[in-house]
């Protein structure tokens, strides 16, 4: 009786489930294809080698994609029950296998694939000479420290934090490698120049994220973490934190701006002018 | 392998009174019951925080009752996110799919009489309850419930109160609640362990378990080795808030001017730990899914499941992979890049036996006799909806990618699909297809299938356009993205999409509550055996008695999905049926 039920309904209620597969495959291809949303330029060579795995590996889950949602909505639609026999099958050992094997060349490959740009970013370290930024997360500021002419950045004491003071990463006045370090809540650098990253956190773990340079790395607490880019178009960008970090994480905001060198070194002396 | 005398020695009366009988019951039938309406309170619960979340997110301004103020603060919007994700995953997809449905099913699909444990079963019910207690207590105490996400990460959730609100009373209760759950579902997983080991009827050896069978033993198998570690990981925890140790908190922290006295600690320990717990936890809500959906588009389309072997090994491929790529969650933690890379070539081949599983059930179907019931409608969705959430794995599985993708709106899309929506449809399938066996009644199949409809578009809906949320850049966990100048209209405008979508979806959920509690009263009277059925649940009465059999154990003769056998006079053979040649 149950069986009778089901098949009376069943060609309308088939015809809708693959339409609806199709519709979903459609609108998801279209707005991939019209690129409708779409990242934010990338502003770094590594930037654009991400973007091209990116659309490797969207061609390869496309094609994944679409051709299971249209299989599940055309077997849906052919294969409902019209009184016909179920054919018994149980399954296809030589099927399995090449699946099986095509599967793991595409993803596995994909992978492999991807080491490039890790690699790039993440394996090797940053060239002599590149401009080093302390990155500083703390609730729910960023804060950002340059070595000044001396090319080194003086020593922190945690017990002498003030932030209300005016001393917000606790540099210690004692040491004269520290006298002209500079301290902002905004970053800036040069354009085309190598600039290493040297994040640590005060207190909880926040995230540093740029959406341009398609960097993002966390700042731990405890930790020393050292990243590097080189930016290649001036500009405005963005810095939210990426890591929940407590009731103002939505809050917590920067912005780092790219400009040519000569600028750079002028925003510079403003910033160290200012903070003495 | 088991006997019927050694099951039999598991047997105990049926007891008279109410107490023994509804509350504190050894039958294994009430206590899946009593996990599955654990479970619905929780799952409505959840779905109520996630309800005030997308309203703020969308209209910030909307006045709304019983909040200070009458709107959500951001720390209360943080209060939401932690306690929606912690009910769903804890509360939610670990007890229906496998504590719900596998303890009432399991027994009597093995050919049972109960679990191996009855009294063990009855304990890890109520730890259960107690943990759910313990965890929604948070929101009731000073400072209410805490901040921190479901994943908890420290030194926010080590710091106590000065490290924001809620991080004081409120997330010392979470973390014993999580503590306790992670006792409860320990003694389930021995349970189920051994009672798949030993308490199997003559004649079911492993290769005729159905793949439901399957996926609980190693669901089991998973949550043996994982909620240890978060148990461990949860008292060192407790120990940093409470006394004074410092496994998490790292030496010289200064919040809002104040020196923080540990020093020692490492947050990565944490992160690796919670991990190590974390992604097996995925495969916990997931893996019960996969076998219902094997089990319904096998029994509705009226075929064998294709390459149920395969399918076998998958199961258990999964499983031991899921163990080897906790890493990914880390890839932008400050973990040595070179076992980022190890983790990230891991998890891409944990893809591998996921598309063997996907192939195999649209094999399944090819080829059959496909009946629309509403078990099969969510079976159907939830092989869509697998492989819609799966493929974006493949972008986050890889480091350079996940730089960017990383903590956006990207990842809340992809594990909302996979474990999130896609285990909900395992646990809906599930609910139609055994809610005659467990009830003795039907469904309403008419209001059953608007449900289907309205839920699986309204998942799309809500969950689709989070994926171009995160390309954009969308930070997740923000309670605002008023300083989001970039991009600003279009996250708005997505944002506005995908509360509207959600307050249908959420309200469509009503229907079928309504449809539960009516059709209990009300629904078509069960048969032993209404769906053609081939496993060992559907040859005892619905519901089934106490002892499940009547002292009577089945013999197994049949592979668990014999259906459309060429000769054989109906199109499906139960697992019990005396072999073809003593028919006749």
């Amino acid at each position: 009786m149950q069986r009778r039920k089901a098949c009376a309904g069943s060609a309308t209620t088939a015809g809708a489930m693959a339409l609806l597969l199709f519709a979903l495959t459609f609108v998801t291809v279209y707005l991939f294809v019209t690129k409708t949303w779409w990242f934010p330029r990338a502003i770094t060579d590594f930037g654009h080698e991400v973007d091209a795995q990116f659309f490797r590996t969207l061609i390869i889950t496309g094609i994944v994609f679409v051709l299971s949602q249209l299989a599940l909505a055309y077997a849906v639609f052919r294969f409902r029950d019209r009184g016909q026999k179920a054919k018994y099958n149980e399954g296809n050992q030589t099927m399995e296998v090449l699946w099986t094997g095509a599967t793991i060349v595409l993803f596995v490959g994909l992978g492999i694939m991807a080491r490039s740009a890790w690699a790039e970013v993440h394996f090797r370290p940053a060239v002599p000479g590149a401009l080093q930024v302390e990155v500083t997360g703390q609730q729910f500021v960023w804060n950002f420290r340059y070595a000044g002419p001396d090319g080194k950045f003086g020593r922190l004491k945690p017990e002498l934090v003030n932030a209300s003071g005016g001393n917000p990463l606790g540099l210690d006045p004692t040491d004269p490698e520290g006298k002209d370090d500079v301290v902002v809540p905004v970053m800036a650098v040069p354009v085309n120049r190598e600039v290493e990253l040297l994040i640590r956190s005060q207190d909880v773990t926040h995230s540093f994220f740029v959406r341009e340079l398609r960097l993002k790395q966390d700042a731990v607490p405890g930790m020393l973490i050292r990243v590097h880019f080189t930016a290649t178009e001036t500009g405005v960008y963005e810095i939210p934190c990426a890591e929940l970090c407590g009731l103002g994480h939505y809050r917590m905001h920067s912005t780092l701006t790219v400009m040519s060198d000569a600028d750079f070194q002028k925003w510079l002396k403003e910033q160290a002018a200012a903070n003495q | 392998m088991a006997t019927h005398e050694s099951a039999a020695v598991h047997a105990h009366p049926a007891p008279t009174g109410f107490i023994r009988k509804y509350i504190f019951s050894l039958d294994h039938k009430v206590i899946g019951i009593q996990y599955w309406c654990l479970a619905l309170f929780s799952v409505f619960l959840g779905m109520a925080l996630s309800l005030l979340m997308r309203i703020h997110l969308a209209w910030p301004n909307l006045k709304i009752p019983f909040t200070a103020g009458g709107q959500i603060s951001p720390e209360q919007y943080l209060a939401l996110l932690t306690m929606h994700g912690s009910i769903m995953v804890f509360m939610v997809l670990t007890t229906a799919p496998q504590s719900g449905f596998g303890n009432f099913i399991l027994p009597i699909q093995i050919g049972a009489a109960d679990m191996a444990f009855p009294v063990l079963n009855m304990l890890s019910f109520w730890t259960t309850f107690v943990s759910l207690c313990v965890m929604g207590a948070a929101f009731f105490v000073p400072g209410g419930a805490p901040i921190s996400g479901w994943t908890g990460y420290p030194p926010l959730s080590a710091m106590g109160e000065i490290a924001g609100p809620g991080q004081g009373m409120g997330q010392t209760l979470w973390v014993i609640g999580v503590a306790i759950f992670c006792g409860a579902s320990l003694m389930g997983a021995l349970n189920f362990i051994t009672t798949i080991i030993d308490l199997r009827a003559k004649g079911m050896s492993l290769m005729r378990l159905p793949l439901t069978s399957w996926a609980w033993f190693v669901t089991a198998i998973l949550g043996l080795l994982a909620f240890g570690v978060l148990l461990a990981a949860c008292i060192l925890l407790l120990l940093d808030r409470t006394a004074g140790t410092s496994f998490f908190i790292p030496g010289g922290l200064v919040v809002t001017d104040k020196l923080i006295n540990h020093k020692g600690g490492s947050p990565l320990l944490w992160q690796h730990l919670f991990w190590f717990f974390g992604h097996p936890e995925v495969y916990i809500a997931i893996l019960p899914g996969m076998g219902v959906a094997s089990h319904v588009l096998s029994t509705f389309s009226r075929k064998p499941v294709f390459g149920y072997r395969a399918m076998v090994y998958a199961l258990c491929g999964i499983g031991f992979l899921g163990f080897c790529v906790w890493g990914h969650h880390m890839f932008v933690s400050g973990m040595s890049p070179y076992s980022a890379f190890a983790f990230s070539l891991l998890t891409m081949s944990i893809g591998v036996p996921s598309a063997i599983k996907t192939f195999n059930w649209l094999g399944t179907l090819w080829g059959g006799r496909i009946q629309f019931t509403c078990a099969m409608l969510f079976a159907i969705g939830f092989v869509s909806l697998f492989v819609s959430g799966g493929v974006s794995g493949l972008f986050l599985a890889q480091p350079s990618i996940d730089l960017f993708f990383h903590d956006t709106y990207f990842v809340v899309a992809h594990f909302h699909l996979i474990m999130g929506v896609a285990a909900i449809f395992g646990i809906f399938a599930a609910t139609y297809f055994w809610a005659p066996k467990m009830f003795g009644r039907h469904l309403h199949e008419g209001l059953g299938k608007i449900h289907f409809w309205f839920t699986f578009i309204g998942v799309y809906a809500i969950f689709m356009p989070m994926h171009w949320l995160g390309m954009l850049g969308h930070p997740r966990r923000y309670s605002s993205i008023e300083v989001l100048t970039q991009s600003n209209a279009q996250y708005a405008s997505i944002h506005t999409f995908i509360t509207i979508a959600a307050v249908i979806t959420i309200t469509a959920q009503l229907l079928f509550l309504f449809n539960f509690f009516w059709s209990l009263k009300k629904g078509k009277k069960a048969e032993v055996n209404p769906w053609n059925a081939t496993t060992l649940e559907w040859t005892v009465p619905s519901p089934p008695p106490h002892d499940n059999f009547a002292g009577h154990l089945p013999t197994v003769h049949h592979g668990p999905y014999e259906f459309s056998v060429p000769g054989a006079p109906k199109d499906f053979i139960v697992q019990s049926e005396a072999p073809a040649m003593k028919r006749g």
